[in-house]
């Protein structure tokens, strides 16, 4: 079957077979490979992609239904070379050592910060709980989005960072950054 | 001083690549004309093979090539060493010895196609009654797993002690105290969430093999390709690109990995094989399933006076532990932990099962995990036996700082430490003196809060040629050094970081030495072609051993550099003295010279002595002369619901002694690891088999790993106690949490739950297995109960 799906921005038209994941899709259409397979069954994270500004398990989602519709994965977190403050942030804090969960864990963190720029430690724990990191201990991650988060709030009020945070993600990121 | 900076937290160098989602791990590889391979695999844990039929699937249009054992038969490749002196079949032939065993490879032209293909091979197979619980598997009559080996009538495999029998029952005999306990360390697996794969491409020019695979073990696994396929060794080349995870998974070759080599052989086109997550966990090394019973004797007022300890060893199809030859249950026999014992005996016999191979897999520092797990335990049983606090028992026998270096009665040398003050570390940081109060009022109130113990001692870094090898390999580690003419450095290393930070830690170290900056020093890794010979990377050995072998590279340049930057400065070497990252005149500390300069110039037409060739680049080899021994104080705070069994780990301590830490960010976030690790084997992680051999830990719906829900926000603290031997006093700690953890976690729960009478109970310490250890009926949470 013919898909078009949004891929990062760009638009991608591509003939694939109706039981294609996404992940596969992305990963070995469109060579995006930051975005990994780790379980098959839903329950590691390793391919969280966003779907309509939504985090999905790619890997439990057909490229037929992301048919007409936007994804963003760890590509496009950085916008005209400037990293992500999560991305910043979790190199800051250590908040990677293999990297393989690395990519769905911020797509993640990215969603949590846009919906509440200043979670908990408890919070950013819950949002990301459908995700398995076999390497950290979850300790740095957590610290990883509490610096992203602090990061945001000294650009928001003006701490000498207004204007360096692209607007990134859509309507979302207008809650941020304001 | 620049050296002195070059230690101490800092950003890795690997980071940048793997938050922008562009590192490449072996699944991101692809090749022109790459085929996909997929493994058929058994659906019976043991039943001879009748026929195979792969007629339906060698006609799909996308199948390129199916291979069978038969196959690999007819080129010699249908069985292949372990890493124990055993043989592991690569594609069954005679009959399947576990569930999930490799049966068939198809390779296809997209990894769909190839799934699909399994589907058209027909296999007929003669069911065989299984052996699966290990406590029978010496049973007479019990059906025999490897009737494959000459004369073999029963499933033992080894039978291995260690210590003084007789010294230690004489002290048993007349001690005042004895307590045993029998205890269950469950099979587990690391489960690294990248799995394991390969793509393999042969040059048709020059016949050149280059594989790129998730090996942690880049060298040897070279080593072994060309002694199992018979290609020259120059002719393999073995690329581990970013790899997702080892934790020992990576360690051994797997039968995929020979299978992609072969199809691409057969077909000329590269070939790549990636497991799925239920390969995975049912057929990679899994870790643990030991069987123990372990006795502890004492004097009345908790002198600890000997232990003796008796292993069942389920070794499952195969004997592929990964770890020193010479050792049949590893270090175990390191299980007089932290303490200053007069005797100690211990003897394990392993068995063959019908289960996945494996056995050392599991950051487990080669059974040092069930030997800390034994002896803690052990600890805690007799401290209410004898009604004592478990620290104060504890702080009653650790060794003392002036015993060191200490023989442990079982022979090994510890090399540094101060048992002592890092315990009452880990009490002053827990507070342990006021949450013994708190729980004393809990207790009054009907709730259950449980205060845990661990005090453990590693040994890592394997290891000294004379007393270890793999396979006849010794655990030496090279280092290639090379400095530019602009002073910038390569340093090519052995061992490959699956999430380590060599790429950081090592530059590191190389900077210390040499007075540069690590933004500098590039380390080379993960590339056989491009890297010196050596082990890699498991047991906690790549800072005890290849670090060492960097820094003494690093130590050679720096001499070369003396000579000449005596030339250049035209006095003697001799009156040249290392100071602040440059050799100085002695007394004229202006007249001073950096790496840097003195490498342009060790490049330039500068007149050097007679024999002296010019540049700066070093090599070296690092043999080391005994493990290191890291040590550590843990303390688990938990709450048990007594009306359903859940486990809530309120905090955890840890203070951890390295000896010298290169990246203190790096060496946290290990421990961080391995206390997760702790948390999940002690509440979660177990690979269950019901009775007719299927693996009910097949997918991580099943087999459960800690998320940063069940995971505390850990508290850790540290002591600094270096390794006299060690060339920069570092230790290693990639393990240090994982093997000191788990009984910090299960002594908590057993203390919450003393109240109500309960001992001990096996992990993992599942809701369902603590509220039956609260009903006095204990059940075996390593097996599904009949």
């Amino acid at each position: 079957m013919r898909i078009t799906v949004t891929v990062n921005g760009s638009e991608h038209h591509r003939e694939v077979e109706p039981r294609l994941l996404l992940i596969h899709f992305l990963r070995d259409e469109l060579r995006l490979t930051g975005s990994h397979w780790g379980c098959d069954t839903s329950n590691c994270g390793a391919c969280v992609v966003w779907l309509d500004e939504t985090p999905v398990k790619s890997c439990t989602v057909l490229a037929a239904m992301a048919d007409g519709r936007q994804v963003v994965t760890v590509e496009g977190l950085a916008r005209g070379g400037e990293l992500d403050p999560v991305q910043r942030g979790f190199a800051q804090c250590h908040g990677l050592q293999c990297g393989f969960c690395t990519p769905g864990m911020m797509m993640t963190a990215r969603w949590l910060l846009n919906r509440n720029p200043d979670p908990t430690p408890v919070e950013i724990r819950e949002a990301i709980s459908g995700q398995i990191c076999r390497c950290t201990g979850y300790e740095n991650i957590v610290r990883a989005v509490r610096w992203a988060s602090e990061y945001e709030a000294q650009a928001r009020s003006g701490g000498g960072l207004q204007g360096v945070l692209p607007n990134q993600h859509g309507d979302d990121d207008a809650e941020v950054i304001t | 001083m620049i050296a002195a900076g070059a230690y101490g937290p800092r950003p890795r160098k690997e980071d940048a690549r793997l938050i922008r989602g562009l590192g490449t791990f072996v699944d991101d590889i692809t090749r022109p004309g790459m085929l996909h391979g997929a493994i058929l695999r058994s659906p019976l844990a043991h039943a001879r093979i009748v026929s195979i039929d792969a007629t339906a699937a060698r006609a799909h249009p996308r199948v390129e090539a199916v291979i069978t054992g038969q196959d690999l038969a007819e080129r010699g490749l249908a069985w292949m060493p372990t890493l124990s002196a055993d043989v592991q079949s690569v594609l069954a032939t005679d009959k399947v010895r576990f569930q999930g065993q490799e049966v068939a490879f198809v390779v296809a032209q997209d990894r769909y196609a190839a799934r699909d293909a399994l589907e058209l091979v027909v296999v007929e197979y003669e069911p065989l009654p299984p052996v699966i619980d290990a406590r029978t598997a010496l049973d007479s009559g019990a059906p025999v797993v490897r009737d494959d080996l000459t004369g073999k009538q029963d499933n033992r495999i080894f039978d291995w002690t260690a210590g003084d029998k007789g010294a230690t029952d004489a002290v048993f005999s007349s001690a005042d105290v004895v307590v045993g306990c029998d205890m269950v360390y469950p099979r587990s697996h690391p489960a690294p969430l990248e799995t394991c794969g390969i793509v393999a491409e042969t040059d048709p020019v020059s016949g050149k093999l280059t594989v790129w695979s998730t090996t942690q073990a880049p060298h040897a696994h070279r080593t072994l390709y060309a002694i199992v396929t018979g290609l020259a060794e120059h002719k393999i080349r073995v690329v581990s690109p970013d790899i997702g995870g080892g934790f020992g998974n990576k360690v051994p070759i797997y039968p995929g990995y020979l299978c992609a080599v072969v199809a691409a052989m057969i077909t000329g086109r590269p070939v790549k094989w990636v497991e799925d997550r239920s390969e995975n966990l049912m057929s990679t090394a899994f870790a643990r399933d030991y069987h123990m019973h372990g006795e502890i004797a004492a004097s009345a007022d908790g002198k600890i006076l000997a232990v003796r300890a008796r292993v069942l060893a389920d070794h499952g199809a195969f004997n592929a532990t990964a770890q020193p030859s010479r050792f049949p249950a590893g270090f175990f026999h390191i299980f007089t932990g932290s303490y200053d014992l007069q005797a100690a005996f211990c003897e394990v016999t392993g068995v063959y099962t019908n289960k996945a191979p494996g056995g050392v897999a599991y950051s487990c520092s080669f059974r040092i995990t069930e030997a800390v797990y034994l002896v803690e335990r052990l600890v805690d049983v007799l401290a209410r036996e004898l009604g004592m606090d478990p620290a104060d028992l504890r702080m009653r026998n650790l060794l003392r700082p002036e015993q060191f270096p200490y023989t442990c009665p079982t022979g090994w040398q510890y090399d540094s430490g101060d048992y002592p003050r890092a315990l009452s570390l880990a009490m002053e940081i827990a507070g342990y003196d006021e949450l013994r109060r708190e729980q004393a009022q809990r207790r009054a109130r009907g709730e259950y809060m449980g205060i845990g113990l661990s005090f453990f001692t590693e040994g890592v870094g394997a290891g000294p040629s004379g007393h270890m090898d793999i396979l006849g390999l010794g655990m030496a580690d090279g280092a290639d050094l090379r400095i530019h003419p602009t002073g910038k450095a390569v340093l090519g290393i052995s061992v490959q970081t699956q999430g380590q930070g060599h790429e950081t830690t090592f530059a590191q170290i190389v900077a210390h030495e040499l007075g540069l900056s690590p933004d500098d020093i590039e380390v080379v890794h993960g590339d056989t072609d491009r890297t010196p010979f050596g082990l890699g990377t498991y047991g906690s050995r790549s800072t005890p051993v290849s670090g060492a072998a960097a820094a003494v590279a690093a130590r050679k340049v720096r001499e070369r550099a003396r000579i000449v930057a005596a030339a250049m400065l035209e006095v003697s070497a001799d009156d040249l003295e290392w100071a602040e990252g440059k050799w100085r005149v002695r007394g004229d500390p202006e007249q001073a010279r950096g790496i840097a300069e003195i490498a342009m110039a060790a490049h330039s037409s500068l007149e050097l002595p007679a024999g002296v060739e010019g540049h700066l680049d070093a090599s070296a080899v690092y043999n080391p002369p005994n493990l290191t021994f890291p040590f550590g104080a843990y303390i688990c705070v938990t709450d048990v619901d007594s009306g359903t069994g859940e486990v809530r780990v309120r905090r955890f301590i840890a203070v951890d002694d390295c000896g010298v830490r290169i990246n203190p960010m790096i060496v946290e976030g290990q421990l961080h690891r391995g206390l997760a690790d702790g948390v999940g084997m002690a509440l979660m992680q177990a690979i269950v088999f019901d009775e007719a051999g299927n693996c009910l830990g097949g997918s991580f719906m099943d087999y459960l790993l800690p998320t940063a829900v069940e995971c505390p926000s850990f508290e850790l603290g540290s002591t600094v106690t270096p390794s006299p031997h060690h060339p920069i006093g570092a230790k290693g700690v990639g393990e240090s949490a994982t093997v000191g953890s788990p009984a910090a976690v299960v002594n908590s729960v057993v203390d919450a739950l003393a109240p109500l009478g309960v001992r001990h109970a096996d992990m993992p310490l599942t809701p369902a297995s603590v509220w039956r250890a609260i009903q006095g009926n204990p059940m075996r949470s390593d097996l599904t109960p009949s």
